[in-house]
């Protein structure tokens, strides 16, 4: 079974993330900030990180540049997950390494989509 | 609304549009028909359908028909097909006309999502530097006046366009995203009826009209079928839905994916 780490600090986003994601078939973990993320994907690195952009402690971007230096950190489809849809930072948090970028607020479709152009599910 | 209106609304959209309407669903005619009752300033979809029957309204009669049809509106529906239209069928294509536009037809764009997905994927990956000329329609004219605006929700920009892609060939206007001019201007736009004679069209390099085969009657499907194919230049390509299936006997032979077909031969005049 595939794993997603689901990383944001609302505890009720969390909560519909993980049933969608479970629903499309993985195992799912959670982080409330980039720090508890990065220490998860120390301990284990999954196959796909749910990302939120604005969280307390460390941020999504912060979180992801460090996720790619670290040795099996180019592995994770990572997926943004933000209420941020202003294009430059789209591009932004593309140019920092994510696969994909959702669009708060989200469908289990748009989800399931998105995770499919970024190679995680079939 | 009556049953005997859910007749009536069936009744209309075959003769009009070849289009198969289930009058038992009565409650999804009406839900369907209630923004257009709504806009065109009935208190009901019963009152709308009574002013047609009275009236005999050009107008309201066709607004009945475009709210029965079934647009798609997803990006890069099937991205395998795309994939296969860039790696195979267009530079094939492409390779035929020396040089000559390779004209492709949208023949039910909807609200524009699949004739830009081509559009898009044409301008990042040209076809050895030949030209295209797109053209779309469809029966709808409201959506095909989204269409040409190019606007789309958030939601809309989610379904099937990959994220750098939308940073690509998007703007942000307000709470909407807008397809760059660059592309827009790609596309030429036209309300096309297909259950009417289309040989005024002329022939293309390839014809595109998926899943709209299954919202058209019995009587009306072998006739659209037959003028796509006839719209089809011989050797060209006709890109149906993955699930319909085109008769060899009308002169095509089934390619690299689901729903895709070559024009092999001439259409034979019917005996």
């Amino acid at each position: 079974m595939k794993t997603c780490l689901l990383v944001d600090d609302s505890r009720v986003i969390r909560k519909v993330a993980r049933r969608i994601l479970e629903d499309l078939g993985f195992d799912v973990a959670e982080a409330g900030d980039g720090a508890e993320a990065l220490a998860w994907c120390r301990a284990m690195m999954p196959d796909a990180i749910l990302l939120d952009w604005n969280m307390p402690v460390m941020g999504g971007l912060d979180f992801l540049k460090r996720l790619r230096q670290e040795p099996g950190g180019s592995i994770p489809k990572v997926v943004f997950c933000s209420v941020e849809n202003d294009l430059d930072r789209i591009r932004e948090a593309l140019d920092g390494g994510a696969d994909e970028f959702i669009m708060k607020p989200f469908d289990g479709e748009i989800m399931a989509s998105k995770l499919a152009a970024a190679g995680c599910v079939a | 609304m009556t049953p005997a209106d859910g007749a009536f609304v069936a009744a209309l959209c075959a003769r009009r549009a070849g289009l198969e309407v289930d009058p038992v669903k009565v409650y999804l005619l009406e839900s369907r028909l209630a923004p257009v009752a709504r806009r065109e300033g009935f208190g009901s979809a019963a009152e709308l359908l009574q002013a047609i029957r009275d009236r005999d309204e050009e107008r309201l009669a066709w607004a009945v028909v475009e709210a029965m049809t079934h647009p798609e509106t997803s990006f890069f529906r099937d991205p395998e097909v795309f994939a296969a239209l860039r790696d195979q069928v267009l530079p094939e294509l492409a390779r035929g006309r020396q040089g000559q536009p390779v004209r492709i037809w949208c023949a039910a764009c909807g609200s524009g999502q699949e004739v830009y997905s081509l559009a898009m994927m044409l301008a990042d990956a040209p076809l050895g530097g030949a030209p295209v000329e797109f053209f779309a329609s469809d029966i709808n004219s409201r959506l095909l006046e989204k269409a040409q605006s190019g606007l789309y929700t958030q939601f809309e920009v989610q379904r099937g366009l990959p994220a750098r892609l939308l940073v690509r060939h998007f703007e942000k206007r307000d709470e909407m995203f807008v397809i760059s001019p660059r592309i827009r201007q790609m596309v030429r736009w036209r309300r096309v009826n297909l259950a009417e004679d289309i040989t005024r069209l002329g022939r293309f390099e390839m014809v595109l009209c998926r899943n709209v085969m299954t919202q058209l009657t019995d009587a009306a499907q072998p006739v659209v079928m037959k003028s796509l194919v006839s719209a089809v230049r011989q050797g060209g390509a006709l890109v149906m839905g993955a699930e319909e299936t085109v008769s060899a006997a009308l002169g095509v032979s089934a390619g690299a994916a689901p729903g895709l077909y070559t024009r092999v031969a001439a259409l034979r005049a019917a005996a």
